[in-house]
Formats: structure tokens, C-alpha cells, sequence
């Protein structure tokens, strides 16, 4: 055990393992981030905390994990390289760990210039693989990147996200491998709708070796509506919507595509339990944390093993 | 080259408001080639000033120069004669030359009328691109000639991002992919082996990040 955190138990015990996030809120109101850690309780292995995603300020990602630490559920704190530089970074790092969280997701962060301060200097001292070496290195060898000893090492289950509709596709697998040469433990895709696309980028991953050297979990949000397909597809640099799966949605009358969306998220999830090599999945239900039960257990995915 | 942008001219007559007489002084240098502080602009804005104050009865009195460089201080002293006579001197050349000028001259204020911008490149008429931030420790030989720092709008060094579609950054439809140009560049070389390194941190105290930096050059130094 790496970390010994109850989603690398998970996934080593062999079981296909599930994963959501939780998006902090806009302020400083735990009781939201509790209400929103109530719908995930029971249903994940672990749960995802965003960090100021798309770069809109939200309640910082460690205050978020400790609240769905507290309501029973292990947390999985995000980290973005595009707001510390690599003294804030350690230091958070340090304090997590020092905290009880025990996953980590090693990030770049979108560009500022996708939320309410652009203005704001971007710092990208490091980026997201030379964080997951930076991290690594502390928590296996037990010293800083200044080669100085640590007085206790971070124990973090280490991940990584990859997208595999980014282009150039061609260098998308070797990007993955360098996040998995870096010290990677796990992968959490960007959300996929393109299946066919996803099965290709397994198969090349495989290639490499790649679903033997880490834990690849599928990413996957349900869509609430045709407009929100639409708008994903036109607006998300990097996500692929294919025209059928827009069109299935939308065939629906407007009041049934909540649930067709929901439909459709199942399906997807058994198809890649099917998936040699894919290890589990993350549901990103954004602002939709409700259904989060309802889509994991329609996807006979409860309840959730306990591994000791 | 130092590229720039020319300041409004409101902003401009704002920071005048105090004085009658004026220097304004331009560059033979970047600013002339990038066409925002050569002799032309001098004339140009010059007589901009002038109207603009006549038309408020509070006529402005300007000396016009061009130095051929601002950043050298055997060519600052072409300005002595008028920057210690004048109330005021307007430089549109670069940041650093209105900042010699102001160094050189001590009692005389000195105002920008530019806006400095980066290290770039005329990409076509009238059009200029950013190439470098002068981060001190460069790595073009090792990305295709392409620099991850100043083309990539995170300056990652294991690019591109998932933020990359189509050959274009996720910050804006008009800025290119540093990465898929650096990738497509190691292509077009044969040298794709260059990608999949583990790149360490890099050190940015050779950047601004070290605090102003200096060269010295022993060799060159009397």
C-alpha cells in the first residue's frame, strides 16, 4: 500500500472501483458541502473536491475535504498548479496529509481567463507531471524537492487526469505515460461520450502497458438536457459529444430527457465495465449530486465493498 | 524586437495637464521598426498634443527628438540640452529607455507614452506576435525551436494540455496551440523522441522571478 486510502484498498482488492465529485460552493456555507457529501455517503469509494474549477473562487478544496471527510466519506482533494507556486503547493500538500486525506488528483487547472478574475496573475511554477514527481518524491523517498528530510511524508494515492479527445491525439497516450512515469497510481478520464474514440484510447494505452501500471477510472457525467450537450460540445475545449448521443437525447420531449440522460449514463457504465483495463469510474454528476445514488446503483455498482 | 501600443491620447493629455513646455522624445530603435515610437510617431503625436491643447486655449509648447537609442547613455546625451530646459519629458520609446531617461535625468519628469508590450515578431504588416519572456535558460533546442514558456498560455513543459482542440489554446479562437506547433514542428524534424521526457522544474531565478537581473560580462567590461 502506497497510501493505504480505502480507494487504492479498493482497487487492489480487485473490485471495480466508483469515484464523484463534489463542487465546493460559492462561499463559506459548510452546510452545502455537507448536503451535497449526504448524496454522495454510501455510494462512492471515494469523492473528488474540486479546486476552484474554471477558475471561478469557490471554498478552497481542503476546507471541502475535511467537511466530507467529517459526513464519512474519504475525500480526494484536487490540486492546481495555476494558483501556487511550488512552496504553496508542499505546504498544502503537507497540511492535506497532516489532515487525513489520502487521495490527491495532480491538475493544471483551467486558464484564468474562464472565470470572474481574469485579471488575476497566473503562477504555473510547475506543472501538473512535475507535480505528480514532486509529490511522489516526497511520499517515497521522504524529502522535499531541495532534497532537505521531511518530518513525516505526505501519504497520498496519487492521480492524474488525462483527456483522450484533446488533440493531438497522437500524443495523447504518450502524455499519459508521462504522468505514469512521473509516479501516477491513478487516472481519472475527462468526460466521455465519444466511446468509440475511448475504446481506441485504451487499446493504444494498453499497447504501452499502461492499464497494468496504473488504475484507469472511466469519467463520465450525465447529461441533464439536450441544451446542456449542446452547449458542452460547443463551448468545453477538448469534450466530444458525438452527434448521435445528442440526438438521442433530444428525440426526447423536453420533460423526459433528465431521465434519459440518466439512461444514458448507465449504459454507458456498464459498456465500459466491459472494458479490459478499466479499473472503475468517476461520475462527475455536476450540480446534479442527487442522482448520484440512483446512477451508480441502476449500474448494479452497490452497495460499495468494504476492504479492510 | 520590444514591441508596444501607443498610450490613448486622453491618458496622455491627462498626465500633460501640469505642463506647458515639453519634450517628446522617440527611439530608433524596436519602437521605430514595431512603428509606435520612431521620428514619424513623434510628429504624429506631437501635433495631436498641440491641437488638442489649442482647442482648449492652453497651448503646449513641444520640442520634437528621436535618439537613436534610449537604452544607451552615449545617445541619452543628445536629449541634455532640452530635457533640463523643458518641463517635462514624453518618451515613447520602450519601458526601459523612459526609465534611463528618467535615471539620466533626475530633475526632469519623464512620462511614458507607450504601452511596452513583449518580445516579439512582425508576423505581417501590422501585425505583431509575442516569442519570448526572456526567461534566462532557454530550451528551443529541445522543443523544435518553439518556446513552451512564452507559447503555451500555461507555459507547460509537458504540453499540450486537455485544453487543446483543433490546433487552438482554450483561451482564446485567435491564439494557436504552442504545444500541437511544437509537436508538429518535432514531427516535420523527425525528432518526436524529444516528447515523453520527464522535463525536471525548471529554475525561474534566471527569470523576473530572481529579482532584476543584470548581466556582466567580464570579457566586455573596462
Amino acid at each position: 500500500m502506497k497510501a493505504g486510502s480505502n480507494l487504492e484498498k479498493v482497487l487492489a482488492a480487485g473490485h471495480f472501483a466508483v469515484t464523484a465529485e463534489c463542487g465546493p460552493p460559492r462561499g463559506a456555507d459548510a452546510e452545502i458541502v455537507r448536503k451535497k457529501a449526504a448524496f454522495v455517503k454510501g455510494n462512492v469509494d471515494a469523492c473528488n473536491v474540486t479546486d476552484n474549477q474554471t477558475s471561478v473562487v469557490r471554498m478552497s478544496s481542503l476546507a471541502g475535504c475535511l467537511l466530507v471527510k467529517e459526513c464519512g466519506t474519504e475525500p480526494l482533494i484536487q490540486m492546481v498548479v495555476r494558483d501556487r507556486n511550488r512552496i504553496a503547493l508542499q505546504s498544502d500538500l503537507l497540511g492535506a496529509s497532516a489532515m487525513g486525506v489520502k487521495n490527491l488528483l495532480c491538475l493544471s487547472g483551467d486558464h484564468q481567463k474562464f472565470g470572474e478574475d481574469p485579471q488575476a496573475k497566473n503562477v504555473f511554477d510547475i506543472d501538473s507531471i512535475q507535480l505528480i514527481h514532486m509529490v511522489k518524491t516526497m511520499r517515497d523517498e521522504g524529502i522535499f524537492p531541495s532534497g532537505k528530510k521531511l518530518e513525516g511524508e505526505p501519504k497520498f494515492y496519487i492521480g492524474c487526469a488525462v483527456n483522450p479527445f484533446a488533440d493531438p491525439y497522437e500524443i495523447r497516450v504518450p502524455r499519459f505515460k508521462l504522468k505514469v512515469d512521473a509516479g501516477a497510481d491513478f487516472v481519472q478520464t475527462q468526460c466521455i461520450y465519444n466511446m468509440a474514440k475511448f475504446k481506441q484510447y485504451m487499446e493504444d494505452a494498453k499497447k504501452m502497458g499502461l492499464h497494468d501500471r496504473v488504475k484507469i477510472l472511466a469519467g463520465v457525467t450525465p447529461l441533464k438536457s439536450a441544451g446542456m450537450a449542446k452547449f458542452m460540445k460547443k463551448f468545453v475545449a477538448g469534450m466530444d459529444i458525438p452527434d448521435d448521443v445528442i440526438k438521442r437525447i433530444a428525440d426526447e420531449p423536453k420533460e423526459k430527457q433528465a431521465a434519459k440522460g440518466i439512461e444514458m449514463c448507465v449504459e454507458q457504465i456498464q459498456e465500459l465495465k466491459e472494458i479490459e483495463g478499466v479499473a472503475g469510474v468517476h461520475v462527475m454528476a455536476i450540480e446534479w449530486e442527487e442522482k448520484l445514488g440512483k446512477i451508480v446503483g441502476d449500474a448494479g455498482l452497490l452497495p460499495r465493498p468494504h476492504v479492510d | 524586437m520590444i514591441t508596444g501600443t501607443p498610450k490613448p491620447i486622453d491618458e496622455i493629455l491627462a498626465m500633460l495637464e501640469p505642463y506647458k513646455r515639453i519634450v517628446v522624445a522617440g527611439c530608433f530603435g524596436c519602437v521605430t521598426v514595431c512603428r509606435v515610437g520612431g521620428e514619424k510617431e513623434v510628429q504624429v503625436l506631437s501635433s495631436s498634443l498641440r491641437l488638442a491643447r489649442e482647442a482648449k486655449d492652453n497651448k503646449l509648447e513641444i520640442k520634437e527628438v528621436c535618439l537613436e537609442r534610449q537604452c544607451d547613455p552615449e545617445y541619452l546625451e543628445a536629449l541634455r540640452p532640452y530635457a533640463e530646459d523643458y518641463d517635462a519629458v514624453l518618451s515613447i520609446a520602450c519601458g526601459a529607455g523612459i526609465q534611463f531617461v528618467a535615471e539620466k535625468f533626475q530633475k526632469t519628469p519623464v512620462l511614458p507614452g507607450i504601452n511596452t508590450g513583449f518580445l516579439g515578431v512582425t508576423e505581417r504588416q501590422g501585425e505583431w506576435a509575442e516569442r519570448c519572456q526572456g526567461c534566462g535558460d532557454c530550451v528551443l533546442h529541445l522543443t523544435g525551436g518553439i518556446c513552451p514558456v512564452s507559447r503555451c498560455a500555461k507555459s507547460l513543459f509537458h504540453g499540450p494540455c486537455g485544453g487543446s482542440a483543433k490546433g487552438i489554446c482554450e483561451v482564446s479562437p485567435d491564439v494557436a496551440c504552442g504545444w500541437q506547433l511544437i509537436i508538429d514542428r518535432l514531427k516535420a524534424l523527425n525528432q518526436l523522441e524529444n516528447y515523453g521526457k520527464l522535463i525536471p522544474y525548471k529554475g525561474w531565478s534566471t527569470s523576473r522571478d530572481g529579482g532584476p537581473r543584470r548581466i556582466i560580462r567580464e570579457d566586455m567590461t573596462l
